[in-house]
């Protein structure tokens, strides 16, 4: 791409997420919010000031739990005064205002979970900062429940702005004309918007229902006089480019393959998947006796597709054409049970603390502390308990850490075949026994020049039969790089609050990786010293038929259990797994 | 997904006959014990289980009461309400209580109201959000993700219809008669199976693919959301057809027969497909049975048993982990064998 194509690009996402800025003011909370991905940085800075001049914001923030937006006794103040003290919750204060929530991918899924709620009744609508780097495939993400109920998505990551003005600390760009020309009349705008996000792959229907909703809220933010009747194309286009086309998984079918002509009736159920979707059927457009020359209705269809390609992430359209996005992004939605938190579990006794942020007061226990002192602590007028917070003590829980395993895989050469199918069934005779321990297990695999994560951490059986279905044998053995991502996998799952066990499943012979001077094996050793420095338990399966030192030398830099069983099979391995796991605790 | 104020009419939702279906035998048979949604994100279940409460007529209520108790019910209350009312009674609609993931224990079931506690001294009971769906409908999205214990507690008292709190020196009981509706992506984390059986009735919630389906509910949003008023009063007359067939039905339900013929039949059924323990059998017959009455009949055929098997047996049959044949189609083998057409 060109500087100057580049640039223009830049300037098209810039107006694109200042105009959101107008939807959401003309919408509501009908459309939920939107849901910014950008890392911190000017451009978002810019953003959030263009967004501050137009409607008060009220932040979330990072300190907050769940109870805080909903409000209800303040505990320290009322011990004070004696008399209960409310204060109200965050929800109810943002009333009227936008909700900013910065950082939101790091949001507690419990916290998700209440905002998600509240949209649909009543809250402000939400806008979130997802700060995460988009290089980075094992970033957290927002929870799903949460961003789905956002209409509008856009992607900031690539936006630069003209450096003279930061500097200058100018105010940012003022907002652009959406676009010069409302256009002509869109013809049956809901079904095109029904069609297009069938066209792109997006399988919610709740992602068309809201296109609908941000195209006549741009109508509105239009100012124009016939915009409660008639959409008109620029406000397909915003509907495709803010809605839809950041939630495409895949590209619309290429032009040519223009619809037949439309008929009267719905069409026939298309084959879901592959096939191109079916036309869009004409209907008269009423209200369509205007005196002044009017265009005639067009089908918006196509240009929606083309407003939602626009909008795509930058690499994203690639990916899409190759037709590499297969998989959905790993559900962040799981995380409501794997941040197990130090708030719930089993109680495990009392201790001096503060309520709040989840943490609960133990009532009997503070009235316990408090009761000896009574006698000497000036006396209360009304014959109250005098309290002070000091006397509060809070329960404590024991939560109980849950395991994932993580099965390193060499899926290279000729005993791919085998090596694979019985790590597939250690894989799915893990999760046939985890329902009782919520336990997890993902899959890396290397073959060929490098590693994949073919199965993300899931406890679920028919995803894990799924993605692991189509996976390929054969090729190089690449340890060094399928140990490197084994660790950080692992290390993604300890800072979930997991505990991690990495099973690496090789012969130990590297033929590939490493570099200059050098070899794979010694690229091999020094990503095992590296695990070791993770501290993350291992269990090292050399699966050769006649077991050579080079399994056991990159076991012991690993700091793993040797474990050698010249024919593989799934039983085999998972008893070697639970071993491991029953050392460990 | 719609505006707070007034819920989307439960007969304009598109499509998704199996799942409005079981919410209809849960409000004709609140002894089902709840249903399980599975599916897709987006695809209205909670919009559905909304327009369900929404669309069901304002209950009788003891005027004050925290626990929405009905006025002609003998059961004590804790507060001893019907007395302090006196003959009063006032409407309330039908609660229809979100339960957000992440809940903690004292939200679900009630714990001390730290206020009285210790503004006052006094020791009394804060109601949990049990207690505010007595008579209603408690809905947890993605229950698979819920924490075990809670998911526990919950089925506990569905069935039980009472909420035992015994704790932080409190020991109370009081009436949580509700339908519980649950919903989860089985893709994202499975619920444990002796959990799944306690659900009565368990239903597939897909993406709807049909392209007029998708349209259809892309204007009707719409429409509701343009002008809900206007939009509302449009199906008027197919709520009150749905409410009446409903009202019907429970007073009809008690009158119903069951044959031995048809006692026979569900134990067959269940031996056939493999679903473990009495617990399905029992609920094949009773869903059988509010099939019936909704249907205006004394009596249950076979094919109102046919028509509940799936739902009532899907999340029953005992899994295989190395078999992928889908419950759905192993029941409905079942039932063509043994059910003549």
């Amino acid at each position: 791409m060109t500087p100057d194509a580049a640039a223009d690009e830049s300037g098209e996402r810039w107006a694109l997420a200042l105009s959101a800025i107008d939807i959401l003011v003309a919408a509501g909370n009908g459309i939920g919010g939107i849901l910014l991905r950008a890392r911190p940085g000017p451009v978002r800075d810019a953003w959030a000031d263009a967004l501050n001049m137009v409607i008060p914001t009220r932040r979330l923030p990072a300190s907050a739990d769940a109870e805080a937006l909903d409000g209800g006794l303040d505990l320290t103040a009322t011990l004070a005064s004696g008399k209960p003290v409310h204060r109200a919750g965050i929800l109810a204060d943002a009333a009227g205002k936008v909700l900013v929530v910065p950082m939101a991918e790091r949001l507690n899924p419990a916290l998700a979970a209440r905002l998600a709620t509240a949209l649909d009744e009543s809250a402000p609508p939400l806008v979130l900062f997802d700060e995460g780097d988009p290089e980075d495939p094992e970033r957290e993400r927002v929870p799903i429940a949460l961003a789905e109920r956002l209409a509008i998505h856009i992607d900031l990551n690539s936006v630069r702005l003209p450096m003279a003005e930061l500097v200058a600390g100018e105010a940012p760009p003022p907002p652009l004309e959406m676009l010069a020309e409302p256009g002509a009349i869109a013809k049956d705008p809901e079904t095109a918007l029904a069609v297009g996000a069938a066209a792109l792959g997006i399988a919610s229907i709740r992602a068309a229902v809201m296109a609908v909703r941000v195209a006549r809220a741009h109508a509105r933010a239009d100012d124009r006089p016939d915009a409660i009747d008639q959409l008109r194309e620029a406000d397909m286009a915003a509907a495709g480019a803010l809605v839809l086309g950041p939630r495409a998984t895949r590209l619309p079918p290429p032009a040519e393959e223009e619809p037949p002509p439309p008929d009267q009736e719905p069409p026939e159920e298309p084959p879901p998947e592959e096939e191109p979707p079916p036309p869009p059927p004409s209907d008269d457009t009423p209200g369509e006796d205007q005196e002044q020359p009017e265009p005639p209705p067009v089908d918006p269809t196509d240009m929606i597709l083309d407003a939602a390609q626009t909008a795509l992430p930058p690499g994203l359209l690639d990916a899409l054409a190759a037709g590499t996005i297969s998989k959905a992004p790993k559900a962040s939605g799981s995380s409501g049970a794997k941040q197990k938190s130090i708030t719930s579990g089993r109680p495990a006794g009392v201790r001096p603390g503060l309520p709040g942020r989840g943490v609960r007061l133990a009532l009997i226990e503070t009235i316990k502390t408090a009761a000896p002192w009574q006698k000497i602590r000036p006396k209360r007028d009304n014959g109250r308990l005098a309290i002070r917070s000091e006397d509060l003590r809070i329960r404590r829980f024991i939560a109980q850490t849950q395991s994932t395993t993580i099965f390193a895989v060499d899926a290279s050469g000729s005993a791919a075949f085998a090596r694979l199918a019985e790590a597939k069934g250690a894989v799915e005779l893990l999760l046939a026994e985890a329902y009782v321990k919520r336990a997890e297990v993902a899959l890396v695999a290397f073959r060929g020049t490098e590693a994949a994560l073919a199965l993300p951490p899931t406890r679920s059986l028919p995803r894990a039969r799924k993605e692991l279905a189509g996976l390929a044998g054969g090729g190089g053995t690449p340890i060094a790089s399928g140990l490197d991502l084994a660790r950080k996998v692992a290390e993604g799952e300890k800072g979930r609050g997991r505990s991690p066990l990495v099973v690496v499943l090789t012969d130990g012979r590297a033929n590939v990786g490493g570099g200059e001077g050098v070899s794979p094996q010694d690229a091999a050793v020094a990503s095992a010293r590296a695990y070791r420095t993770s501290g993350i338990p291992a269990v090292f399966i050399d699966c050769s038929p006649r077991p050579r030192p080079q399994g056991a030398e990159l076991a012991a830099a690993m700091g793993a259990r040797l474990v050698t069983l010249p024919r593989v099979d799934a039983k085999a391995v998972v008893a070697a797994v639970k071993s491991a796991t029953a050392g460990a605790t | 997904m719609a505006s707070a104020r007034i819920p989307f009419p439960f007969t304009a939702i598109v499509g998704q006959a199996e799942m409005k279906q079981a919410l209809l035998l849960a409000a004709v048979e609140p002894r089902l014990g709840g249903v399980m949604v599975f599916g897709d994100r987006g695809t209205g279940k909670s919009t559905a289980v909304r327009a369900l409460a929404g669309l069901l007529p304002p209950m009788k209520v003891v005027p004050g009461c925290r626990y929405l108790c009905a006025p002609d019910d003998r059961s004590p209350c804790i507060e001893g309400c019907r007395d302090k009312a006196g003959k009063r009674t006032e409407e309330a609609s039908v609660p229809f209580v979100d339960l957000p993931l992440g809940a903690t224990e004292d939200r679900v079931v009630g714990s001390l109201d730290l206020e009285r506690a210790l503004a006052t001294g006094e020791k009394r009971f804060e109601p949990g959000l049990l207690a505010k769906a007595n008579r209603g409908f408690l809905y947890i999205d993605e229950i698979n993700l819920l924490e075990d214990h809670l998911v526990d507690l919950l089925l506990d008292v569905a069935v039980s219809g009472t909420n035992v709190v015994e704790r932080e020196g409190l020991s109370i009981r009081h009436p949580a008669r509700f339908i519980l509706v649950g919903s989860g992506n089985p893709e994202e984390g499975e619920l444990r199976p002796q959990l799944l059986d306690r659900f009565g009735l368990s239903v597939d919630v897909r993406t709807p693919t049909d392209m007029g389906d998708r349209i259809e509910i892309v204007k009707r949003c719409d429409r509701f959301d343009r002008d809900p008023a206007a939009f509302v009063a449009e199906f008027h007359d197919s709520e009150q057809q749905t409410l009446d067939a409903i009202a019907k039905a429970r007073k009809l339900l008690p009158k119903v027969q069951v044959s031995d013929d048809m006692l026979g039949l569900g134990a067959q059924l269940c031996s056939a497909v493999g679903a473990d323990g009495l617990r399905g059998e029992l609920t094949l017959l009773r869903a059988a049975r509010a099939q019936a009455a909704l249907g205006g009949k004394k009596e249950v055929k076979s094919h109102h048993v046919a028509e509940v098997a799936t739902m009532a047996l899907r999340h029953r049959l005992r899994r295989n982990v190395l078999d992928d044949t889908g419950s759905t189609s192993r029941i409905a083998r079942a039932i063509a064998e043994l059910i003549p057409a």
